[in-house]
């Protein structure tokens, strides 16, 4: 099995890796079309700004190849932030998988922005969340997609938002499976599982 | 429900963990993968390595480090010591760090927290801030502690909030060591102050002291090092006491 990692300026890209070699797969980290089209899985990591990222992802095309993908794509933490229409984070337009806008948490007093940490996964739904030894995934982000018809995971932080989402071949999870302990191998094993 | 964290920290000095650590059940415990390790089975929630090699070859090491430390641990890391730029940092996130600590060079420059965050996100900029208690003012020290600054504890932690910062982690020098338990008020006044996630440390001694950081001190994170270290509090049994306690852990 090939899993392309889509390669340009992601914080988390390292990490990915590195989880998918404790799983023992070699992944290949690639910023060229053809080789992420042919590939079987494709992973969007995604930790940063918005817009900064959207630009960079602009200049180099990816905001029209990752849309067009047929394989199963999985979009992780920003990356799934992206796959949506808008960001409130400085009114950026996004890629426009999933039709919805990012919002930014409130903090209230004992809620603090940003929600950063473990917390539970709940009404948990599709392929991706399949026999879960673990409810806790890590968390660290300051905006969040609202409950949507496309997900798949809930979280309640502040309000309850989609942890993940799935819609045709585009999964995404807004926490961290690579820094998720056994619960994040288990997602990424079950990415990686997933028959078309 | 966001759990409370438990945060062992592991100083780090030429590649090998300093404190003289006792563990039967892993092989090397001056190796800081094993430990970190040994901690992430144990139920730890985060880890911190703090780098405290004053030398340049030695953060090249650090660097090496921190890769392996990606490589084998699934839970996020913080890694800290020494930094002051935005080249320090990027090497370590690209070697897999989570988040990174800035105490004293802060202190120093604080545009530099603006800088780390525009560079790398709010996320992943821990600011550090140790503070001992003097004539009713917690005044910020630096230099591990031995400098005291002119800056004030919360008027600073709200300074670095309004940078972006991402997180907050305060060390009481008045309780760090003593074993007696954390410095309870000043954190919850630094919780009603700033939104930022706290992380407390310094004082730790027994698992009561971790109800009261985190019931009455509202931290959202407590960190220690030689009470882990020492085997004096086993992680599984501090979250199945906290739990007891009411409070929610993973």
């Amino acid at each position: 099995m090939k899993i392309a990692i889509i390669k340009y300026n992601a914080g988390n890209t390292q990490s990915v890796i590195f989880a998918l070699n404790r799983l023992g797969i070699d992944p290949v980290l690639t910023a060229d079309f053809e080789e992420i089209q042919k590939a079987d899985k494709v992973i969007f990591p995604g930790v940063g700004e918005a817009s900064t990222t959207m630009k960079h992802l602009r200049e180099l095309k990816m905001d029209k190849l990752i849309p067009s993908l047929k394989q199963p794509v999985l979009g992780i933490c920003l990356g799934q932030q992206l796959m949506c229409k808008y960001s409130e984070e400085n009114d950026t337009a996004c890629m426009g998988i999933f039709d919805q806008h990012v919002l930014r948490f409130m903090p209230s007093n004992l809620e603090k922005v940003p929600h950063m940490g473990w917390n539970d996964l709940v009404d948990t739904s599709g392929p991706l969340m399949k026999n879960l030894p673990d409810p806790n995934v890590y968390f660290v982000h300051s905006y969040y997609v609202p409950i949507n018809p496309d997900t798949s995971a809930a979280t309640n932080y502040i309000v309850p938002f989609s942890a993940a989402m799935h819609k045709d071949n585009f999964y995404a999870v807004q926490f961290h499976p690579e820094k998720s302990g056994v619960q994040g191998q288990k997602i990424i094993q079950n990415f990686i599982e997933i028959c078309d | 429900m966001l759990k409370k964290r438990i945060i062992p920290c592991l100083d780090i000095k030429n590649g090998r963990t300093v404190k003289g650590i006792n563990f039967v059940n892993i092989r090397d415990a001056g190796d800081p993968i094993e430990l970190g390790e040994f901690y992430a089975q144990q139920g730890a929630d985060e880890l911190v390595f703090l780098d405290i090699t004053a030398t340049k070859e030695g953060r090249k090491t650090f660097v090496a480090l921190v890769r392996e430390i990606a490589r084998h641990l699934n839970i996020p890391f913080t890694v800290g010591g020494g930094i002051s730029s935005v080249e320090d940092v990027a090497p370590l996130l690209q070697a897999g760090a989570d988040k990174v600590s800035v105490n004293s060079s802060a202190v120093k420059d604080p545009e530099l927290v603006n800088r780390l965050v525009e560079a790398f996100g709010s996320q992943c900029i821990v600011v550090a801030i140790d503070a001992r208690f003097v004539d009713g003012e917690w005044i910020v020290h630096t230099h591990g502690g031995s400098r005291p600054t002119e800056k004030e504890l919360f008027s600073w932690a709200k300074e670095v909030e309004s940078r972006g910062a991402g997180e907050i982690l305060f060390t009481s020098m008045d309780h760090d060591g003593t074993k007696q338990g954390f410095a309870v008020d000043a954190l919850k006044k630094l919780g009603e102050i700033v939104t930022l996630p706290i992380i407390a440390s310094g004082g730790a001694g027994i698992m009561e002291h971790f109800d009261e950081v985190f019931l009455k001190g509202e931290a959202d994170a407590a960190l220690a090092a030689s009470i882990f270290h020492f085997k004096e509090i086993g992680i599984p049994e501090l979250k199945n006491h906290l739990r007891g306690s009411g409070i929610y852990t993973r």
